[in-house]
This record gives C-alpha cells, structure tokens and sequence, in this order.
C-alpha cells in the first residue's frame, strides 16, 4: 500500500528534469514571459523526491511568487513530520451547536478562495434522533440557515477529511499527487495535481475541493504563515482539503478550527503519545467513525461527550 | 525507407484530394472544430468554472463521453473477431475501416480527458519514468496506459496494412495476424479498466458492483457496431465503394445478441437494486423516479432506457432487420441509448446524492457542449482523412468483378483480392 513512504530519489529523472528546466528558462529568457507560463514551476519534479536544495529552491521561489501577488511578505514552510507522532482528532457531537466558527477560522487560517467560495468543513444539521440509530446522510442538510444555533431538537455534525489510515483518494490518484505522510496527515502537492479528480470521486467524506476557477482572496484577508502541503495559497485548476492545520501542528500548535470552537466540541493530539487528550478520550469515551464499513480506517473520532 | 515515405506523400495526397463535396464537408467540421477551440479558449481564460461541474458533481459529459468513447474503440475488436478468427472475407475487407473508427474514437477519448483536466499542461505527471503514475492502484493511471498502448497497436496496424497494400508486397501473415489477435484482448482491457475507473471505488454504491464490467462490454458491443453500420453506409455511397449487404447484415446479427446481453445485465441490475433497497437504492431511485423533487434525469433515463429496447425489437424481428431503414433506426437508437446510458446514466446517479447527502442537479453548460461538439469534429476529421487514404488502398481498381455487383448492374468498385489475401 503506497500509504506512508519514505522519500524516494530517483537520480536520473531528476536530473533530466533539472536540466530539461534550465535548458528551456534559459531559451525562454523574458522576465515577462515567465508570468503566464512558469516553466520552472512546470518541469518542477514530484515534492517527494527533491533534494532539500531543490525544496529550497521550490521554497524560494513560491515565496517570492506570493509576497509578490498579494503585496505582503509570504513565508512557506517546509518542515516535515515530527518522530513518533500520528496525530488523531476527537468531535463531542452533545457539545457541538453548529455555530460554524470553525469553518469560518479554518478558512481564515487556510486561504481558501472567497470567490469562488471553498469552506473544508461542512456542517450538518440532523433531526436529534436520527444521529442516535444510524448516521444517514440523506437526513443531512448542510445549508441550515437560522437565527439562532443550536435549533430545537437539532444536531450537528461537522465533516471535512477524516485523515484516513487507509485513504482511498490515495488509491484512486492517477499521478501520486496526494499521499499519507508520516504522522498521518493525507497531503496534497499542489504542484503536482493533475486536476482530474478523480480522488473526489474516491472520498466517500465529501471532503475534498476542486479549484474551478483561479481563487480569490483579498491580500489584507491572506495569512501569510503557509505550507508548501498545507494553506499556501493554491492555483487553479488542483485539488484541496483539510491538512489539520499542518502549519500548525508541526510546530505543537492546535489546528485553528479546535481553536476557534466556543464550545470545546473540538480534540487534538498525538494517538501515539498516551498522556494525550486524543488518547484519554479514544480510552473513555464511546467514540465511532464515518462509514466505517468502507474500512477507510479514520482518525476522525466522533464521541457523545 | 524510400517506399515508406512515398506511401506518406500518396496518404497525404490523397486525404487533400477530392471534389466540392469533400471540401465543404471537410468545411463543416472545420466549423465544428472551431466551435470547440472557442469553448475552449473560455475554458482556459476562467477555469472549469464555465462548466456545471462542482463539488458535488466533479464529473459530467466530458467524462461520460470518454467512458462511451473508450466502448466505441473498443467495438472495433467486433469486427476483429468475426474477420480474423473466423476468415469471414465480407467482414475481413472493412477490418481496416473498422480500426480507423477505433483510431478516431480513442483520439477523442483522449481530448475529452485533456479537455476535463484542471491542469492538462500536466499530463506528463502520468508517463512512467518520466512522471510518477500510480501503478497499478489508479485505475485512471492504468487506463490511460492500456489506452495508449491500444492506439499505438491500431496504427501501426493500420499503417501496415495500408503501406502492405500501397507497395504491392504481401503482408508478412504471422506478424500481422499476431497484432490483430492481440487487438481482442487488448479490447477488452481498455474497456474493462475504464469499467475499473467506476467499479472499484466503495465511495460510491451505485458504482460499485462487480457487473459494471461486463455491461460496459456489452454496452460497447452494441455502441461501436452501431456506428460502424452507419458509417460503412455513409462510406459507400460517398466514395463508391464495395461494402457488401451480408457484412452489415451480420454486423447487425450479432448485434441482436450483444443487445439482448446488454439487456439483460440491466434488468438484473434494476431488479437487484430495488428489491434489495438498501440505503444505496437511492442512486438508481434519483436516476428513474427522481427523489425528493429532483426529477431532472427522468425522461433521460425512461429515454434512452425505451431506445436499446426498441432497437433491439427492431433488430431481433428479420424483417425489420433486413429492412434497410429501420435497420439504420435501430442503429441510430442504439447509439443513442447507450450513450444515454453510459454518459447520463453512469456518472450523474452515482454523484446524486452526494458522499454525505444532498442534490446537486447538473445539465452541462455552453462551453461544455462547445467543447463536445469540437472534440467530436475532430474525431470525424480523423475518420474521414484516414478512410480517404485507406480506401483506395483497401478498395482498389479490380482484377476481377464481383458477380454479385455485375448481376446487379452496379458502376461500383470491387475488392482486389489479391492485394489483401493473407
């Protein structure tokens, strides 16, 4: 299962890459021309085999691109996963009101396109009783729109990727795109996407969005802090989804949409460490999954606080 | 070599060659193609964002004409069957026009999925070695392989045999007849891996059944055939050839069968799913009933569901299969019934209602059936410059008369059997 492997080199593509890139910048010199057609960018190899100076490279030059676009200084991170972490997520369905704060800071923190409108997280709001038998999303609707949250008799549910162990968008990718890096978190190089979605078809969360027109995000609204894997600003055209706030998370922070819940419905940690709050929950809390007769394994767990 | 290139010379010579006919008919699909560069162009100023597809419904026509497409390529193995392994000398003659309908219709297969991609530029992503494909988990990476393997075999038979013909020498019968029995399992395998595209992902019930393979067989056997009869008639009259009437009336024959397969299979699969009615049924409930008010796919599907069966009325009956009008309509509705079929039928119930509930009802838009009109323009253009070399090449001047034709008084032109004997 090509779930979580380890970075692969291949010497001589690579090179061939490196030298088919060079050889037609430097045939196409304009400075000017390089706006409507990066060809660096187009011969750049998959994020998995690039040498650190390549990502460097890559790094610099994404850095450059954005500051440039949206007029303020852009970093991009690169950093890897943590050893002997493998993060998991906790929802307490009795805690949560459906307010979607989280939906509004993940967007925030993330960068999705406002017009056209990309939101990760989707927020279902279910009759009480029909998420106490058997989830049937068919009772769902995602586009409540009261006054007042939490409404009589109602329950909310909010999906976006469930960070499968056995991901099936990672099967169905015809040009290994989007993979499972080691501390769980199921990424995507935007760089590398074909547009064909088919791993939109594969989820069976919904959780997956397409870029169908360039995105717009006003600069003054554009957080500057990004992931080359996560919430640097996408282009058209490419696949995206939650990442758990990889920018965040690697460095020990809570992903924005666990920061953003007024209610504390939201769990974060590492599954491997045992004095974590994710662990503590998964051990006294009755938690279930989506779909879990699709084995997609999530470690999105669902639990009635 | 020097005979190589003249054969290239004589091809291109002839594909320009021709009376005011054949150059406004080469005109209007000219149009039809600039027509599809215009929706095009739009498609590449503002994104996929001019097309239906969403979210909810990532794929639409461009999709569902490729997985018809790929069917109707693969249909061209239908005549590679009854000609080759049998030696059946009326169906052996159209063999090659049969495989040039394959070359055209895998071109277009093609253009519908470059034309589908958020960033087509990126294609190269997919070439072993040189990109990264994801073999072999991805069945899109598989069938894209398979796909082009199956093109690169149909031209290089089809090159041969034209080349063979051109420079008078007799084809080498072991290489040859090895490449044309390759082409049936090779058929089939671009077939049942588009079939694999659908069939093998949990996330959408309505796909996911084992018999979407062998529907997506019969479906194509019913399709390409079809197509074939209609084009071969078109063919004769254009350019005066010998196709003979026992051919297509065999053509026709098999057809009866492969539609009452394909019959079949469906009924199996609507009684399974409404009997069982699982919460899965709602997909196949949408397509036929509609659900909850969205009714957008019903007439679609009572449609092209009441055209296969019609069709297969008309061709089962004899005389309304030796009639040479209702045999031509049967042929139109089969085509249209399962294209109905494969591009309505398949994709859109399986995305409504979506992974977690909810409808989005998708018609496409004007650039998308700009694009479509484009792509198919240039799927004809193939056809048509390819069969104007290879006739004169498959359909020679005679040696000897076909008594058939001289009992009937006919000015048209006979095989040459000589050239083309194995």
């Amino acid at each position: 299962m090509p779930n979580r492997e380890r970075r692969v080199r291949s010497a001589s593509r690579r090179q061939f890459l490196k030298a088919a890139g060079a050889g037609v910048s430097a045939l196409a010199g304009v400075p000017g021309a390089a706006k409507a057609f990066d060809l660096e960018e187009f011969f750049q190899g998959h994020f998995r085999e690039l040498s650190p100076e390549e990502i460097e490279g890559v790094i610099r030059r994404l850095e450059r691109k954005y500051s440039r676009k949206y007029g303020k200084p852009v970093t991009v991170d690169a950093v890897g996963p943590n050893d002997g972490v493998l993060f998991g997520y906790g929802l307490d369905i009795s805690r949560c009101i459906g307010c979607r704060r989280c939906v509004y800071g993940c967007v925030a923190e993330n960068n999705q396109s406002r017009d056209p409108q990309i939101q990760w997280i989707r927020v279902l709001e279910f009759e009480r009783q029909d998420v106490v038998r058997r989830i049937d999303f068919e009772d769902g609707d995602a586009f409540y729109d009261h006054e007042q949250v939490p409404a009589e008799g109602k329950s909310y549910l909010p999906v976006a990727c469930q960070q499968c162990e056995n991901p099936e968008c990672v099967k169905a990718c015809p040009a290994t795109a989007t993979w499972q890096e080691p501390d769980g978190i199921v990424v995507i190089d935007y760089n590398w996407c074909i547009g064909c979605r088919y791993c939109m078809a594969a989820c069976p969360y919904g959780a997956r969005h397409f870029n169908w027109a360039e995105p717009g995000i006003p600069p003054e609204e554009l957080n500057p802090n990004t992931h080359y894997l996560g919430n640097r600003p996408r282009p058209h055209g490419v696949v995206e989804k939650c990442t758990w706030c990889i920018q965040r998370s690697r460095h020990g922070r809570y992903p924005a949409c666990v920061e953003a819940c007024p209610v504390g419905a939201r769990k974060f940690g590492n599954l491997l460490d045992p004095d974590s709050e994710i662990r503590y929950l998964m051990e006294h809390k009755r938690t279930f999954v989506l779909k879990a007769e699709l084995d997609t394994k999530p470690k999105f767990f669902y639990f009635y606080g | 070599m020097k005979s190589i290139t003249a054969f290239a010379f004589y091809s291109l010579k002839e594909m320009v060659r021709g009376g005011r006919a054949y150059y406004a008919w080469l005109v209007c699909l000219g149009v039809l193609i600039w027509i599809g560069v215009a929706g095009f162009q739009e498609q590449l100023l503002h994104g996929h964002i001019v097309s239906n597809m969403r979210d909810p419904v990532p794929w639409g026509v461009f999709i569902g004409t490729y997985a018809f497409l790929v069917g109707v390529a693969a249909a061209a193995m239908a005549l590679a069957v009854p000609g080759y392994v049998y030696h059946w000398k009326p169906i052996k003659d159209i063999v090659v026009l049969g495989e040039i309908i394959a070359i055209s219709a895998v071109i277009m297969a093609i253009l519908f999925v470059m034309a589908d991609l958020g960033r087509p530029e990126r294609f190269w992503h997919l070439i072993p070695f040189l990109g990264k494909p994801n073999i072999p988990y991805s069945m899109i990476a598989m069938n894209v392989l398979i796909l082009n393997g199956y093109l690169v075999l149909n031209v290089v038979i089809v090159f041969y045999f034209l080349y063979c013909s051109y420079a008078d020498r007799p084809y080498n019968k072991p290489f040859f007849m090895t490449l044309m029995l390759l082409s049936i399992p090779a058929a089939i395998s671009i077939h049942t891996t588009t079939a694999f595209i659908f069939n093998v992902l949990p996330a959408r019930p309505y796909w996911n059944s084992a018999i979407l393979v062998p529907r997506f067989i019969a479906t194509a056997l019913c399709a390409g055939p079809a197509l074939m009869v209609l084009a071969f008639q078109a063919l004769r009259k254009a350019a005066n050839i010998n196709i003979r009437e026992e051919a297509l009336q065999k053509i026709a024959e098999m057809m009866v069968i492969v539609l009452f397969v394909n019959l079949l299979l469906f009924f199996a699969e609507v009684v399974t799913e409404f009997r069982s009615a699982t919460a899965h049924t709602v997909h196949m409930q949408y397509y036929f009933t509609g659900l909850e008010g969205h009714v957008d796919l019903v007439g679609w599907s009572w449609f092209g569901a009441s055209c296969n069966v019609l069709a297969f009325l008309l061709l089962l009956i004899a005389k309304t299969r030796r009639n040479p009008i209702t045999m031509n309509l049967a042929c139109v509705l089969v085509f249209i019934g399962v294209f109905i079929e494969k591009g309505v039928g398949l994709v859109l119930p399986g995305f409504t209602p979506g992974a977690l509930g909810g409808f989005y009802e998708y018609f496409p838009s004007r650039q998308e059936l700009m694009i479509c009109v484009g792509i198919f323009g240039v799927g004809t253009l193939v056809f048509t410059l390819l069969s104007k070399a290879a006739i004169p090449l498959t359909f020679s001047e005679p040696l000897e008369w076909d008594d058939q034709l001289r009992a009937e008084g006919s000015p048209k032109v006979a095989y040459r059997p000589d050239a083309v004997e194995p």
